[in-house]
This record gives C-alpha cells, structure tokens and sequence, in this order.
C-alpha cells in the first residue's frame, strides 16, 4: 500500500480531532458531503416561488457546512439594465432583450464557475426561470464541461390564489416596481409571466429522464422526483419535501434562570431559581394573552427547560437534541475556574468558538449536526414554542437568521427573553424580542449585538 | 448531553423525574395510527420494501408490524395448484380472496386499536380501486390514516430476476423445476394485469396521500405528505437501492482500555490490536473490496485502526462509542461498588438504561440514524467502530428487538460482512484470528422480572419527536408471540417489545437463511454462522 502508513496521530487541540501528522487526508464528514460541486438550477414561471426556494435552501445548506451560494440572473439583469420600464423588456419577440438577458445568465454562469472551482464552493443555487430546453442544455453543458453535477428543481402552479398572493407579496416590493401604484404593477408582472408562457417547457417525464431533478407542485402538494444520484441531492430533497408556505410564528427561549445561572456555573442540570419560576409564570400569561392557535411546546430532557415548561401548563415535548452543549470537563465550572484551571483551552476557545470542542464534549460545529433533526421537523410544523438553552439557541437562530460560522457564537441570547419569529419575503425571518410582557420591536442588528469574548 | 453529576441519583430525584415524563405522553396518546397500504403488481418489490420499512421503523422505535395477504392466502388454501387461482373470473376464489383481506384487515385493527401497534403494512397487490375502497372505508372506520406505497415497474429484466430472487423457493413452488415456476408465475402476473387500476394521481386518487416508486427507485411521485411519519417514509424509500453490495462491521483493535477492563474513553491500541488492524488491511486486500469506503468514529482506536489500511477514511462523531457519563473508563466492578443502584438498574433494563450524564442505547439508536440512512445510500462500506454502536447498527440490519440489541456478541478483532439476500441479510463472520480480551457481557440470568414498573428506571424519551401525528405507543406484545414478561395493561415505562416471529414472510427462509440464527442459545445471545479466515 502507500508508503509511510500507518502514520501517527495527533489530536488538533482545538478541534479535538485525531489526524495523521501529515497534512493527512482525512474527509470530514460534512465538508465532503459529494466528490463534485453541484449545480442547482430552479425553472419556472416568474412568481413560482423559485427564489424564496433558492434562498431557504441556501440558508440550510450552509447552515449545515455545505458552502453554497445563490446566484440570482434577476439581479444581474437589474444591474446591467439600470432602469426597468415595463414587461416589454421580456417580450419573446424583444431580440435586444433576449440578447441582454442571454448574456446576464453567462455572466452569472461565470461567476458561478468562480466560486465552485476557485473559491472552494460546494453548492451554486443558479436561479432563474430556466424555461427552455435550449437554456437548460447550455447550462448541463456549461456543468459538464466544469465537471458539476446538475439537479433542477422546477416549481409548477396553477392555482391563481398562490400566484396573486405572491406578487403582492414579493414583486411589489421589488426595485423593478418601485415607482409604481400597486394595480399597475400587478398588470405588468402578469403580462410579464405571459410572455414566458408561450415558450415554457416544462421537465417533462420522459424526454428528461436521464435528469436529475425534483418537479415541485402545487406548493408541494405533489413531488415528482427523478435519478436523485447522491447525498447532497437526497438531502435537498429532503429539505424541499419538508418546507411548507402557511404562514405561523416561531418562539425561542430560554429555560427560566437556573441555580447554576446564578452561581456562573456552565454546563449542568440544576433546577429553576425563584426569579426562574417568575419568568415561567409570565410566559404563561403571555402566551395565554396571544391565544396563539394549536402551539407546540418543546423542550430538552434538561430540568431547567422541563421546569419551566411544566409552569406553562400545557403539554409539551421532550427532546435530547435540544441539550445544552456539553462542555465535558468544563462542565459546572465558572469561566474564571477554566481559565485558571485550563488556561490553554479557554484560550483556543477564544480562537475559533465555532469550532472549538471542550475535551471530552462538544463545539458549536457537533451543536449544528445535533440539531438538525428539530430544524427538519420546524419546518414542518406550524407554530412552535422552543425552550431550549444559549448555546443550542444561538444555533437556531443563526439557521433563521442566515447567521455564519463566525457570528452564530456571539449572538445575544439572554434570559426571560422571548424572541418571535415571523416568516417575511423569500424565506426570511423577521426578528422581534419580547421581554416578558412587554413587546419591543428591536431590528436584527439591535438585538443581537455580540457580546464580549468572556461569555 | 446531560450534566456529568458529582454523586449518583438519590432516590428523591427519581419521582421528580417520573414526574417530567408524564406530561409528554399525554400528547402522544392522541395521535391516530398509520396503515401503509402496498399497490402493485406481483414481482414488484412490495414485499422487499414492506419488510425493509418494518424493520427501519421498528428500528426508529415506532412499533410497525407486516400483514401479508400471501401468508393469509397460504393457511387457509393449503396448497397452491397453479396459477387459475388467480384468474379474475374465477368467481369462487374471488370471494375467497375476499375474505383473506378482511381477516388480515380484521389483524389490523387488533394490533393497531388494542396492541399499540403504531403502523401496520398491509402487503398485498391491492390493484383495484375496489378493494382499495375497502380498505380506505376501512380505515376511516377506524379513523386510521392511510398512506399508499405503490411499485411501477416495467423493465422486464428486473422483475424476471426478482421472480427468480424469491419466487422460485416460495412455499408455494415446492417442488417444481425453475422454467415452470417462471412460466406459472409469469401467468400470474397477467391475471392481474387485466384488473389493475394504477394510483392517478391526476383525478380519483389526487386526494389520497401517497408515493409512487418507479422502476426500482429510478423516480417517485409523491402526493400529499399529511405528516412526519410519512415524510420519513419518504425520504427511507427514496434512499434504498437494490444493487448488490456488503457491509463491513468490526470494531477497532483491542485498545489498553480494553485491556485493562476499562470501559469508554479514548486510550490507543494495544500490541494485539495493532496486529489486528494489519491483519484487516490483509483481509481487505484479500477480498479484493473494490470502491471500498471506511468509516471511523472520532475515537483514537478507531482511527488508529483504520490508519493501518493505508487507504482514505471518514470520520464520523456520531460513530463514536456510547457515552458512559460519570462512569466513563471505570471496570464493571468499579461502577458496581461506586454506584451499585445505577449498576442494578442497567441490568433490569439495558436497552433504556442510560448513564448518569451519558447515553442509553436508545439514544445512540437515535444518534445512529444518519449513518444508517447513509449505509443504505452506499456501496460498499467498512465501518469501524465500537462494541455497544456495532451492535446498534446489527440490531438494524438483523431485525433484533431492544431485549436483544444490548446483548447481541460483537467480539474485538472479528468482522461481519453484512449481504442483503432475498427479504432480509446474510452474515459471514471473520475470525481474523488475532487474540483478544472477551468485552461481552452476558444477559444477567435473573433479570428483573418484576410486575411493578421500578420507580428508579431512567426515564428517556423516544426521539424522534414531534407533534400531534406521531405517537410512540407502547407496544405491548404482538399477535402471535405473547410476551411473558409484560403485563397486558399499558405501562407507563413504554415497552420497546419487538415482534421476533416474522409474520407476512411470503418465503420459507430455507436455503436463503438470512440471519444464520437459529433460536437462543444457553446466553440467551444471537448466533452467528462462523467463518474464519
């Protein structure tokens, strides 16, 4: 076999992994999710939702540690049209039109390129309507040449509700229409679907059989997939089936504050303190003021969360995943006890928090694997009250809230403090906190300043 | 995880946390039962795939349970004479075949209503809208939910080999020569042809909630997911594959830990384990593994020993061994004097037990699932890992109930080589012949038998978790295999009792003996066929 093995091991001592001594070749398991980067191209009429699918599923991916990047052929349209006048612009006939709008998907392809092949990307969410079998050649053949894999994900709608709702929703808003009156706009974004629709040819079961894809109807009512080839696409996949439109609201918390809390202590299972049970109580009041419609309430098999939920009144579910992050050693230690006692390791946490693993527990990085199982199944549910701990917190929030690897451990997350999740435009949440009774609408920045390196 | 506590429990602490479970079950109990009804024509997989999803459900701890309409058909007419049976205009055995649907519909109802069964496969061709209907009336009855796995196949090479693959030693081609079962069989399948109505997903079936596997997984139509359950049964079949491949489970080399009778931790090889993993890299030249991928934990010995075969590895956290929280690298007998009363409660109940700031096997059933899901994705695999996860992983592959996984004899320096064959799994054992320390524990003799539900067992709580539409009920015993240790009314303590009997096999498992395991042996321990090398 090849020479030098076995080789020796050391342990990365913030990581808390073994590796060869050499500059091993060792695949972690998320970042080597496929061999090739992969290509996702949305296809679709204009208000079929493929943006607000292009940017959720981005959210997830990189969330997960799947580098992934969306390029929108919209945007580069407005950047290199300056000024939109009206649907025209989209007519099949407009040979100047198709010209420029051919040459924004090259230049999007382009930059795509950049990123999968140089900058180390693993996943390019290419979107736009993609409408023609001729566009969807150029680009399969712009992949093959690159050695990507391609999986399309078309999105198909007929219901007449859905697509109104979505135009009021998204386009009014857009910078195309941004001197218009609502009416106006509307007509114009209708006519502007119409000039696709003529030349709309959608995947088709058996001409695009050897394609990978998945055809998403009906705002996923009905699935139709084909030749999913790897991991990656087996879990967008997954993903896709699990995401859902109605709107409800997402409540995160903490448990009340513990005995632990009070004496600084990391880590452990006490029980509430007095000023814990009071901040149970009043989130009894208020989630009985706000009357919210069939709320789940779940917990981890902590007693603080437990306790707190149990106040509530109301069932609730328990999940392990949802544990506070195990600061092995450390655990029921102060921060000053660790830096006096572990002096190296409160230093490397220092470094790289994110991926930082307490020996013989856990990093932010384990946290996010742990916890994917709950995002999959907040999803799909509706509305959903999560009791859950800082660490785990900061976690979910930075997958609502498209947070990275180097903010997600310093996003401000204090107690008897409820943050509200609203669903808004493509995918995205909006954030407000709720302290206690009082509602305080705080913008994103506000409420989650970072917080000094000690805790 | 949990808080490694400084002290053991103190019983004051139990009650509390018997009380911390009862208010999660009660959202449990409200959920409705699920029937996975199969469509398809004979030779389609129907079976393959009802089994495969019993078993990953059971596995999952959501209590599932088979009923096929064949086995029904098999007891009651005691010899199949050819294939005019199933002609659609014989009158007579029409009505026959009739009554076979609702006594297992009947089944049904007892285990789902009466037993705490939470899902039951319904494996019949179920071609026609009419008994369809029957079913969906059924259940509605019963205010079941009813989720359709329908198998469209129409590559004549594939359902040529899966009549050859299970039809030929079907108990009811006894004694005929292979040409004629095909040719019987084959006719078979015409007399159904006439009368099946596919799924249209377009109009009469648009409401139903359903999915449609097309040739062998190639594509799926999948309509109206109505909740978790489903959409993981979904996303199961989505990553099943029918190609030929093997599964390599064997543990790391002997360690020091293990050595010194030492359990967890994260100690290195010992001499004899570093022989152990040369002779793995022998034996995985020797069986010329093409393609071979390896999988590790993040534990030193695993890596270690996958270090030695001089080819790429994966690392994987969640393949690590379990977590023994305040007792991690104590011996036994340390934990027994240390912590006597956690030493007596793993024993009543090893499967649930979980230690004091660690893991239960439970838990690392549930920590497992990606990389089962991930096993059935690949090729071939190797993975390395360690005694309690092995045995996990096993329990998956083998069938084996939470009363057996924890005790299930996963030796140092030995692989098993894991082949689908037919409905279930061949295993070939490897002696790679490098001594060992023996880290098998054996079930204790008198396990606690008690009525009562102890007040001190650990409670956990099933995963994964959620909402108004999935209940873990327990599952109490299962038509058929009546257990003796339990009580008839509904514990508190969820039983994890699976069913051992493998009801709705429509094959004899003869020659094709998947498991190599013939009943308990005197350790009450699963028996392996034995090959060294």
């Amino acid at each position: 076999m090849v020479e030098g093995y076995p080789r020796e091991l050391t342990q990365n001592p913030l990581r808390k992994i073994w590796m060869p001594c050499k500059n091993g070749h060792i695949a972690h398991r998320r970042v080597c999710m496929t061999n090739c980067p992969t290509l996702i191209v949305t296809v679709g009429l204009p208000a079929r939702g493929k943006t607000y699918i292009s940017k959720k599923l981005t959210r997830y991916l990189n969330w997960i540690g799947v580098p992934t990047k969306e390029f929108n052929v919209g945007q580069y349209r407005r950047e290199c049209l300056k000024i939109y006048k009206s649907f025209e612009f989209f007519r099949p006939d407009n040979e100047e039109g198709l010209k420029i709008r051919r040459q924004c998907a090259l230049s999007a392809l382009n930059d795509v390129r950049q990123y999968l092949s140089v900058e180390g990307g693993q996943v390019a969410v290419f979107d736009a309507t993609n409408t023609t079998r001729d566009r969807r050649r150029t680009i399969i053949m712009f992949a093959e040449q690159n050695g990507y894999r391609v999986f399309f994900v078309e999105s198909v709608c007929e219901d007449p509700e859905v697509i109104a709702q979505n135009i009021v929703q998204v386009k009014l808003g857009n910078p195309d229409y941004i001197d218009c009156n609502s009416d106006e706009a509307i007509k114009d974004f209708m006519k502007r679907i119409k000039c696709y629709e003529s030349s709309y040819q959608p995947l088709d079961e058996v001409l695009d059989r050897d394609l990978s894809y998945i055809k998403i109807m009906d705002v996923g009512r009905r699935y139709l997939v084909n030749r999913v080839v790897d991991h990656v696409q087996s879990r967008i996949v997954y993903y896709l089936m699990n995401i859902h439109i109605t709107p409800r609201s997402i409540y995160l918390c903490r448990h009340g504050e513990s005995d632990l809390n009070i004496k600084g202590r990391i880590g452990g299972d006490s029980g509430l303190s007095d000023r814990g049970k009071e901040f149970a109580k009043r989130l009894r009041n208020f989630l009985q003021e706000q009357n919210i419609k069939n709320l789940k309430v779940w917990t981890s098999q902590m007693k603080r969360t437990i306790q707190t939920a149990e106040i509530l009144g109301v069932s609730y579910e328990q999940w392990k995943s949802l544990n506070e992050i195990d600061a092995g050693v450390c655990e029921e230690m102060m921060y000053e006890e660790i830096q006096e006692r572990y002096p190296l390791e409160f230093a490397l946490r220092d470094q790289d928090k994110y991926r930082y693993r307490y020996p013989k527990g856990e990093s932010y990085e384990d946290l996010v694997q742990r916890l994917e199982p709950v995002i999959m199944e907040l999803e799909r549910q509706e509305n959903v009250l999560v009791i859950c701990h800082q660490a785990v917190l900061r976690c979910l929030l930075a997958y609502f809230l498209d947070k990275t690897a180097d903010e997600l451990p310093y996003l401000k997350c204090p107690l008897h403090t409820v943050l509200k999740l609203t669903p808004v435009a493509y995918g995205n949440f909006f954030l407000s906190s709720l302290f206690q009774n009082v509602n305080v609408q705080r913008s994103t920045e506000d409420a989650l300043q970072t917080v000094p390196a000690h805790f | 995880m949990a808080a490694r506590h400084q002290r053991p429990v103190a019983a004051s602490d139990s009650s509390a946390r018997t009380n911390e479970k009862k208010c999660s079950w009660a959202s449990y109990m409200t959920n409705s039962p699920t029937m996975i009804v199969m469509i398809g024509l004979p030779a389609r997989g129907k079976t393959y795939m009802s089994k495969k999803l019993t078993r990953y459900l059971n596995w999952i701890g959501v209590p599932t349970k088979v009923f096929n309409l064949g086995v029904y058909r098999r007891n009651a007419v005691k010899s199949y004479k050819s294939y005019d049976f199933f002609r659609h205009d014989n009158k007579e055995a029409m009505e026959i075949r009739k009554k076979f649907a609702i006594v297992a519909l009947a089944d049904v109802k007892t285990y789902l209503s009466e037993e705490g069964g939470q899902i039951a496969v319904f494996d019949a061709t179920n071609t026609t809208r009419e008994r369809r209907e029957l079913i969906l009336n059924f259940a509605k009855d019963n205010a079941y939910k009813v989720f359709f796995v329908e198998s469209v196949c129409d590559d004549p090479d594939v359902i040529a080999e899966n009549i050859m693959d299970v039809k030929v030693s079907s108990p009811d081609y006894p004694e005929r020569d292979r040409e004629s079962v095909m040719g019987d069989f084959l006719k078979r399948i015409e007399c159904y042809k006439v009368t099946y109505q596919p799924l249209d997903p377009d109009e009469h079936d648009k409401n139903l909630s359903f999915i449609q596997v097309i040739n062998v997984g190639r594509s799926f139509l999948v309509n109206r997911v109505q909740d978790y359950i489903q959409s993981k049964i979904v996303y199961y079949l989505m990553n099943i594959h029918v190609h030929s491949h093997s599964i390599y489970l064997c543990r790391h080399g002997e360690s020091h830990h293990n050595m010194e009778g030492r359990i967890g931790g994260d100690s290195e090889l010992s001499e004899r384990g570093k022989e152990f993993a040369a002779a793995l890299k022998r034996f995985v030249k020797e069986h010329k593994l093409s393609d071979l991928k390896v999988w590790t934990s993040q534990l030193r010995r695993t890596i270690q020993t996958a270090e030695e075969l001089g080819i790429p590895y994966e690392q994987w956290k969640i393949l690590n061994e379990i977590d023994a929280g305040v007792c991690e690298e104590m011996t036994y007998k340390m934990i027994e004097e240390k912590y006597p009363e956690e030493y007596a409660m793993r024993d009543q109940d090893k499967y649930h037990y979980r230690y004091p700031g660690g893991e239960s096997y439970q838990d690392l059933v549930q920590r497992l699932e990606p990389v089962i899901m991930e096993l059935e994705r690949q090729a071939n695999v190797l993975v390395i890992c360690h005694q309690a996860v092995m045995r996990c992983l096993l329990a998956y592959f083998l069938d084996k109930g939470a009363d057996d996984l924890p005790f299930l004899k996963c030796p140092l320096h030995t692989v098993l080589k894991l082949t689908p064959v037919a409905y279930g799994c061949k295993v070939d054992v490897f002696d790679l012949g490098v001594e060992a320390v023996n880290t098998h524990r054996d079930r204790p003799l008198n396990k606690g038998q008690t009525d009562a539900i102890p007040a001190f067992l650990r409670r956990n709580s099933f995963t994964p978790l959620s909402s108004q539409d999935q209940i873990k009920r327990p599952r109490l015993y299962s038509v058929g295999n009546p257990s003796h240790t339990r009580m008839s009314q509904a514990p508190t303590l969820p039983s994890m009792q699976f069913s051992e009997a493998s009801e709705g096999s429509e094959t004899v498992q003869s020659e094709n003996s998947l498991n190599g395991f013939t009943g308990a042996d005197t350790d009450d321990c699963v028996e392996f066929k034995n090959r060294s090398t």
